[in-house]
């Protein structure tokens, strides 16, 4: 019988866990459930619903850091930011409606555990940079805590990283301390319009190399950017590259024009302020064009010089997709096609990176991994770390890796 | 000396002539050191009160042969203690009388500037500077800059995921890391991340930063440069009172201010530094801030008003802006010298290395002081303040009896202080020896045994760096073992749908 269950406090999970070690009961582990779509089907014989573990515990603006239970809303911890004029510097992704969930149902500990970080990700990191400390109850029904909530810390292995992006399949979080930093006074976007995937990446480049301190970078091919809900956008009727600067007035005004100096080389320049700038990120984090196609979704991380190249050539597979981080990160949509899926696990290797088969029908999944295959030595180093939390692998089974 | 090490393995000493002739099978005879004479030069590293001969020092030039040295050490059951530069203050490449010293100074190469993916790949035997030389003609930088970078090597950096006066901007080590090559203790060579920002799976980049020489041999790193900022700015900002201080610097980050660095000093430091190299340092202080702000110059400006007029609010007594480049550097000057300033008013000194709220700056400050006349030691306080990062300096004289002991002690009640106020027991410079057998309050049992499953998964039998970090080895036997509860359901209330 399936049943779900649902803690209310830490002390309540860690001895959920004890009882699934001795029923050697499996679990799918769950915050607002918004990703489910993420990684492998988890055949578990019941749910751990974590939605009951919310609330903001401590927010100190002077200290840079807020501790909250880890299946808070995001929605709700940056709506408490905000009247500080504090952010998540990482800008969480909110992916739930790539799967059909409603948006701003996203928790903490989903964006955590997923690792998971928007355009900033070139300037400030990753969620994995701003986990400073948390709270998990592991796989073998214990309680324990890794980091603090100080950015300055090497006391013992750093298990916070490792909890982030291992998708609960080590230990269910329960509390987590998180990096906040001070929401920038002024934004702009420095649009160029009808470049290359190529161009693009070399206008990229010489952005974020220069000292205007470029806070996001991206390109969109005709196609999508003529997606956009932003009219600037969809308008140009060319494809668009976006440099993002942000800070105090006086500063961003400064760079904004020397910015615009560097770019003048690569294309006609527009800008975009304020709220326009706001909503063209917020479509480059969530993957917004790819939303409501349904189709097979990808995510790519490679060198970043390389993006424009690796774009391109997923072009001529009728692969359509878009450029984040400078480069460095490829949203791309295909077809369900297993030679399809193989291409592109190969053109993300031969660019020095990997490839996340984000969205996909169960089958293609399984036949190819959602997650990049590894080398053996690395895969075998990975199966000993999850031995060591989870040894009889009742936390979401086989979500990253089949089998296990 | 009051820390316990693992018992030498007596069959490794008496098996000594054996595998010195089997090591020289893997090496250059040149890249073995077995005398005595040799091996004194490896016995410490920056933690010299802790002293050990190591068994031999090996010196690999290459990745081959680091995993041949390892494997046959492996096979021979002798345990392995990496070492970089030997710069490290908490005793993380103190030897072992039946380990061998592998010594990764003779990776020194840059092996890679890619300015377009704007990082660099080196051997871990380049020093921290000679990163940021390679790439500043091109205008960039990396930018964790601890104190001892002139020396410090980059792999040692990794394996204590080293920091800086530039962290709460720019980040510590883990925040700059790409890509790592390991090799694991039974030879097989891993390679980690890359050019790209995310991990396919476990972060193992992570796990490896900060594993201080336990996890695996760093034989290859690539880190992230950053273009440099346009201008660099300073202010020296001198308080009546450390409350004054510990509150400015709260209220600047308050403000939404980030400044590139946020440096205190106490009155005993800003008094020895002063006399030490005439940075010109107001005197009548009792806390003396150094605020960095970095971008373009009219930003500059602008952060540095707003960070005098909240300076000014808090009393300051002293608000001084460097006018030239100059200036900014003897601003610095001080700061820099400190230690060696304490050095000169003190026979010996020992340093340490807590992270603290900010928040609980002066309340942590005033029970140090507490402690100190308690202890009857002098303390000396350089730190952080920006993120935190406490540097205390026990004043100690080691040629007076049981001086260093109370020194020790004085250290560990400050330690348990940071970790009282919700610290940590290290910011910067690793657990090692130094702080080993403190881990117990910062953490429980459980919480290490947890990271010591990780050690098993890495190095299962505990050859590699043993006695550092962890105050009691556990067999990973025992570590796997899981005890389990029978049982029914243990909240019959708790709600299910």
């Amino acid at each position: 019988m399936t049943e779900t269950f649902k803690p209310q406090s830490a002390n309540d999970t860690r001895d959920l866990l004890s009882w699934a070690v001795s029923e050697k009961a499996p679990l799918e582990v769950l915050g607002n459930g918004t990703k489910r779509g993420f990684g492998h089907l988890v055949v578990a014989s019941h749910s751990l619903d974590l939605s009951g573990l919310s609330g903001i515990v401590d927010y100190e603006p002077a200290e840079l850091v807020l501790t909250a239970r880890a299946a808070t809303p995001i929605s709700e911890i940056e709506e408490l930011l905000r009247q500080s004029n504090q952010q998540l510097a990482f800008e969480p992704p909110d992916l739930g409606p790539l799967y059909g969930a409603p948006a701003e149902r996203a928790t903490l500990g989903g964006v955590v555990a997923g690792n998971l970080s928007g355009p900033r990700r070139v300037q400030t990191g990753a969620a994995r940079d701003h986990t400073l400390g948390v709270e998990v109850a592991t796989g073998r029904g214990e309680l324990i805590k890794a980091g603090g909530r100080v950015v300055k810390n090497v006391s013992g292995y750093d298990l916070t990283k490792l909890m982030c992006g291992s998708w609960g399949t080590l230990g269910v979080l329960t509390q987590i301390a998180i990096k906040v930093l001070p929401a920038p006074e002024k934004t702009r976007t420095v649009l160029i319009s009808g470049q290359s995937a190529e161009d693009a990446c070399l206008a990229m480049t010489a952005a974020l190399s220069s000292a205007h301190e470029v806070s996001a970078a991206a390109y969109l091919p005709a196609p999508i950017a003529d997606r956009s809900r932003v009219s600037y956008v969809a308008g140009a009727g060319a494809a668009v590259t976006a440099i993002r600067i942000e800070g105090p007035p006086v500063s961003v005004e400064v760079r904004n024009n020397a910015l615009r100096d560097l770019l003048a080389a690569f294309g006609d320049i527009e800008e975009l302020h304020g709220h326009n700038s706001g909503a063209f990120w917020q479509e480059v984090r969530d993957a917004t064009p790819f939303c409501s196609t349904g189709s097979v979704l990808w995510r790519l991380s490679v060198a970043p010089a390389s993006g424009g190249t690796v774009l391109d050539a997923l072009g001529d597979l009728g692969i359509e997709g878009y450029l984040d981080w400078g480069g460095g990160l490829i949203w791309a949509s295909s077809g369900d096609n297993l030679d399809l899926a193989r291409q592109v696990r190969s053109h993300a290797e031969a660019a020095g990176g990997h490839a996340t088969l984000v969205r996909a029908p169960d089958a293609l999944k399984a036949a190819v991994g959602v997650f990049h295959p590894q080398p053996a030595t690395r895969a075998g180093l990975s199966q000993r770390i999850k031995d060591g939390f989870d040894p009889i692998g009742i936390l979401n089974p086989g979500r990253m890796v089949q089998g296990s | 000396m009051t820390i316990t090490m693992p018992k030498p393995d007596q069959a490794v000493l008496e098996g000594r002539d054996a595998f010195l002739a089997a090591l020289s099978g893997c090496i250059p005879a040149d890249n073995l050191i077995a005398d005595s004479v040799g091996l004194k030069a490896y016995e410490c590293d920056a933690l010299s009160a802790y002293r050990t001969l190591p068994l031999a020092v090996v010196l690999p030039e290459n990745t081959d042969q680091v995993a041949d040295v390892v494997r046959l050490c492996h096979a021979n059951q002798v345990k392995v203690v990496p070492r970089g530069s030997g710069t490290g203050l908490s005793g993380g490449a103190l030897p072992l009388e039946d380990g061998v010293i592998l010594g990764l100074g003779k990776f020194n190469r840059i092996l890679e500037i890619d300015y377009a993916n704007r990082c660099v790949t080196v051997q871990p035997g380049v020093t921290n500077l000679a990163i940021s030389q390679a790439v500043s003609a091109a205008g960039f930088y990396y930018a964790p800059d601890p104190s001892s970078q002139i020396a410090c090597s980059i792999g040692g950096n990794v394996a204590e995921n080293s920091g800086g006066v530039h962290c709460l901007k720019y980040g510590v080590t883990t925040n700059n890391l790409l890509g790592l090559e390991i090799v694991l203790m039974n030879g097989d060579v891993v390679r980690l991340g890359g050019k790209h920002m995310d991990s396919d799976g476990y972060d193992l980049l992570g796990i490896l930063t900060g594993s201080e020489g336990l996890l695996g041999v760093i034989t290859e790193v690539t880190v992230r440069i950053l273009p440099k900022p346009a201008t660099v700015g300073a202010q020296l900002l001198g308080f009546g009172d450390l409350q004054s201080a510990g509150d400015c610097v709260a209220r600047i980050i308050a403000a939404g201010i980030i400044p590139a660095g946020l440096e205190m000093m106490d009155k005993p430091a800003v008094h020895a530094t002063e006399d030490y190299c005439k940075a010109g340092y107001p005197l009548d202080v009792e806390a003396l801030l150094i605020c960095e702000l970095d971008g373009p110059s009219a930003e500059v400006d602008e952060l540095s008003d707003r960070v005098e007029a909240i300076a000014r609010d808090c009393g300051a007594t002293t608000i001084r802006r460097a006018t030239s480049e100059d200036e900014r550097q003897r601003f610095w000057l001080g700061r820099k010298s400190a230690f060696p300033a304490v050095g000169k008013i003190s026979p010996d000194y020992y340093c340490i290395d807590g992270t603290i709220p900010r928040g609980r700056l002066s309340e942590v400050l005033t029970r140090m002081g507490e402690l100190s006349k308690q202890h009857g030691l002098g303390v000396v306080n350089v730190f952080h303040a920006g993120d935190g990062n406490l540097h205390p300096l026990i004043m100690y004289d080691a040629g007076k009896p049981r001086d260093l002991e109370t020194t020790e002690a004085l250290a560990a009640d400050i330690l348990r202080l940071c970790v009282e106020v919700g610290g940590v027991l290290s910011g910067e410079h690793g657990i090692g020896v130094e702080k080993r057998d403190l881990m117990g309050v910062m953490f429980t049992e459980d919480d290490m045994k947890q990271q010591q499953r990780i050690k098993c998964a890495f190095d299962p039998d505990g050859l590699l760096n043993p006695g550092k970090v962890f105050p009691l080895l556990h067999r990973c036997a025992e570590l796997g073992h899981m005890h389990v509860h029978h049982g029914k359901l243990p909240f019959p209330d708790l709600p299910r749908f």
